[in-house]
């Protein structure tokens, strides 16, 4: 078992047609990930190193069977492709597109939750989600992960891959790293994704990556005081940003006193999690934890 | 991207809120001017800046004639005004806003923006106006009123009247005040704000509804669909170095320290910049190279960390993913062959075509540190930094 993906998830890629959405349509068939078409309004009838392009996710779905989609439409356009892939019936809709206007992501947000009420988006702004061994529906670097138990879930891309790495490095494997993205909006938060680890069974350990701004770490925390019984290493980003200025992620900034990494360690401290403070050895603290 | 209060006032007034008449100035004279063509004394002139707490540090003064204007106005113009949100360097004021009087009776306070846990905007609004908005919730939270907005149906004059009656208008002004809570609904959605504050909202002693102060910031995602406020940027509010940084399209702040930091995505940059203070350090920037870096990204950003006179090492940390190694050192080798560093250089990097990549670093004479762990990189680079 695992979460979101796994090796029977057909995913279709919408912008597969682009520059990135091909290249990395290709790099997620070759981990083994069922990529069984795309997307690209217009080009419908072509083909990307053998997977077939539809002018539209229906059309997709129809021809395919696809329960999944990856997204790398260009920004002005991506809300709507999150739309067009609901609509359509896609079960898990992955967002890899940084810079979505927010103005256009709240309504988005609440339009899944009210009308499609079991669909997950993930993202926008993310790094996607990766089951090792079975299925890479994103753009991390596939050969860092290695088939496990422990579950990953982080709004850092390039700090996933250092958490799993040093992992890795030790042979331990991960059941699913799952990336909810950098934005102020995303489509699924840490206590979403902290649920579905609780009750994969195959999941032993959390490792849950945060960084300044927002108060979903504090939700996070919150959720795990009553639901999560499984162990889970904490770290957060940005001890030293200086408040006022935005850290890269349009979400990451310290606002009115809010959103600090010391009151998230805290509320995390407090709902049990271990919290690490040196990145450096996420993976040394899971692994004494699994020994316990 | 934050604009100037008059660009925000001249916003406001689109879209018919009630600002008072006023005119920018960028010298002595063109104040003069402003004040003239106001036609009314007093004036008060304003000193424009991309932070708050003006008014404390001195920066908004009252003129009873043309001659306080022009001593006001040459006071201001050229210093650097250093409020509670500027940060002790201060922000440069090259602008000024003269605007005529308004006689207070009372202030208000009223804001937009997104409440991240509920992914909802809301409407804030305080009759503690004038005041900090923090300040107040810390103190006297029970004094703010926050309305949810929702996201099919958008803000209703209903709610915006029954905040107006919260905030103890009299009768006869509140349809006048809701519909200022109404409009400046229409300018976060229509102009894709990401904040719209009024500080305050003034009542007058003549009972008129006035936005003395007005702010704007907006979301950079959305600034494809306005190109008239892109026109708006005031360069001169950001360090030139990170006004030069975007123009090469990398995320860099400056900060205090003396080790730079280079690194590929911002939660890891995030994690250098805590990991060097972890070890003894202080970082002398955040800069995130992006994932999909090439070798001439990784030269200019060299050059900008490089600018920074303050910088005794640099610490380049890359998880190779998209950015692969082997580029990263082409562009490493690149950069130092023109730009000759001055200081010590220690290399993390992890991740796709590694082996590569370390390897043409070896063969390439430079001297460099190389480190396996974010940890022993970041170490090296603060002993490396107390050297020089």
């Amino acid at each position: 078992m695992s979460v979101l993906v796994n090796k029977d998830t057909k995913v279709i890629v919408q912008g597969i047609t682009g520059r990135e959405g091909s290249f990395h349509a290709i790099q997620c068939k070759n981990y083994g990930t069922q990529v069984v078409g795309g997307v690209t309004p217009g080009k419908g009838g072509q083909e990307v190193e053998g997977m077939p392009v539809f002018d539209s996710v229906k059309e997709a779905v129809d021809n395919t069977g696809a329960n999944c989609s990856l997204i790398f439409v260009p920004p002005p356009f991506a809300a709507d492709a999150i739309v067009e892939a609901v609509d359509a019936g896609i079960e898990t809709v992955i967002c890899i597109t940084e810079g979505i206007p927010v103005n256009d992501m709240i309504p988005v947000k609440h339009y899944i939750k009210t009308y499609y009420p079991n669909t997950v988006l993930i993202g926008p702004n993310c790094p996607g989600v990766i089951t090792p061994e079975e299925a890479k529906v994103g753009i991390m670097p596939g050969h860092i992960f290695k088939k496990g138990n422990v579950g990953i879930v982080s709004r850092s891309g390039t700090l996933t891959y250092e958490a799993a790495y040093q992992l890795t490095q030790r042979g331990i494997g991960q059941s699913t790293a799952v990336g909810i993205g950098g934005d102020p909006v995303p489509g699924t938060v840490f206590a979403d994704v902290l649920k579905w680890f609780q009750e994969d069974p195959e999941t032993e350990a959390i490792v849950l990556i945060g960084e300044i701004g927002g108060t979903a770490e504090e939700e996070a925390a919150e959720f795990m005081k009553e639901n999560v019984t499984k162990p889970v290493v904490a770290y957060i980003a940005g001890v030293t940003a200086p408040p006022g200025k935005r850290m890269g992620h349009a979400g990451a900034i310290i606002t009115g006193g809010k959103g600090t990494a010391e009151a998230k360690y805290k509320a995390l401290e407090e709902a049990g999690a271990t919290t690490v403070k040196n990145p450096s050895i996420i993976g040394e603290t899971v692994e004494k934890l699994l020994k316990g | 991207m934050k604009v100037h209060e008059h660009q925000a006032k001249e916003i406001f007034a689109k879209y018919g809120l009630p600002v008072p008449r006023g005119f920018p100035a960028f010298t002595v004279e063109e104040a003069v001017e402003a004040a003239q063509e106001l036609g009314t004394w007093p004036v008060v002139v304003k000193a424009q800046i991309h932070a708050g707490g003006r008014g404390k540090a001195g920066g908004v003064k009252l003129a009873n004639s043309v001659e306080e204007v022009q001593k006001i106005a040459a006071e201001l113009l050229g210093k650097k005004l250093v409020t509670f949100q500027t940060g002790p360097e201060g922000l440069p004021v090259s602008r000024l806003y003269i605007e005529e009087a308004t006689n207070i009776y009372k202030e208000y306070y009223t804001a937009i923006l997104l409440d991240r846990s509920k992914s909802k905007l809301i409407l804030m609004a305080s009759a503690e106006g004038g005041m900090e908005i923090e300040e107040v919730a810390a103190t006297k939270p029970e004094a703010i009123i926050t309305i949810e907005i929702d996201q099919f149906m958008g803000l209703r004059p209903y709610q915006a009247r029954e905040v107006a009656i919260k905030l103890g208008f009299p009768k006869d002004l509140i349809n006048k005040v809701a519909s200022v809570f109404l409009k400046l609904y229409d300018v976060y959605m229509k102009e894709d704000a990401s904040l719209v504050e009024i500080n305050p909202l003034v009542l007058t002693k003549e009972g008129n509804i006035v936005v003395l102060d007005a702010k704007v910031d907006f979301d950079d995602n959305a600034l494809f669909r306005h190109p008239d406020i892109m026109e708006m940027e005031d360069p001169t509010q950001e360090s030139p170095l990170e006004v030069e940084a975007k123009q090469y399209n990398l995320n860099y702040i400056k900060l205090d320290g003396n080790i730079a930091c280079m690194v590929n995505g911002a939660g890891l940059a995030m994690a250098t910049m805590d990991t060097i203070k972890l070890a003894g350090g202080e970082p002398a920037n955040f800069l995130d190279v992006g994932g999909s870096a090439n070798a001439e990204q990784i030269a200019n950003a060299f050059k900008i960390i490089l600018k920074d006179p303050n910088v005794k090492a640099i610490f380049i940390n890359i998880f190779g993913g998209i950015l692969r190694c082997d580029r990263l050192a082409e562009g490493i080798i690149k950069a130092s062959q023109e730009v000759k560093p001055h200081v010590p250089i220690v290399v993390r990097m992890e991740g796709t075509n590694v082996e590569l990549g370390k390897k043409m670093l070896e063969e390439s004479g430079l001297n460099l540190i190389t480190a396996d762990t974010m940890w022993e990189g970041a170490v090296k680079a603060v002993e490396a930094a107390k050297g020089v």
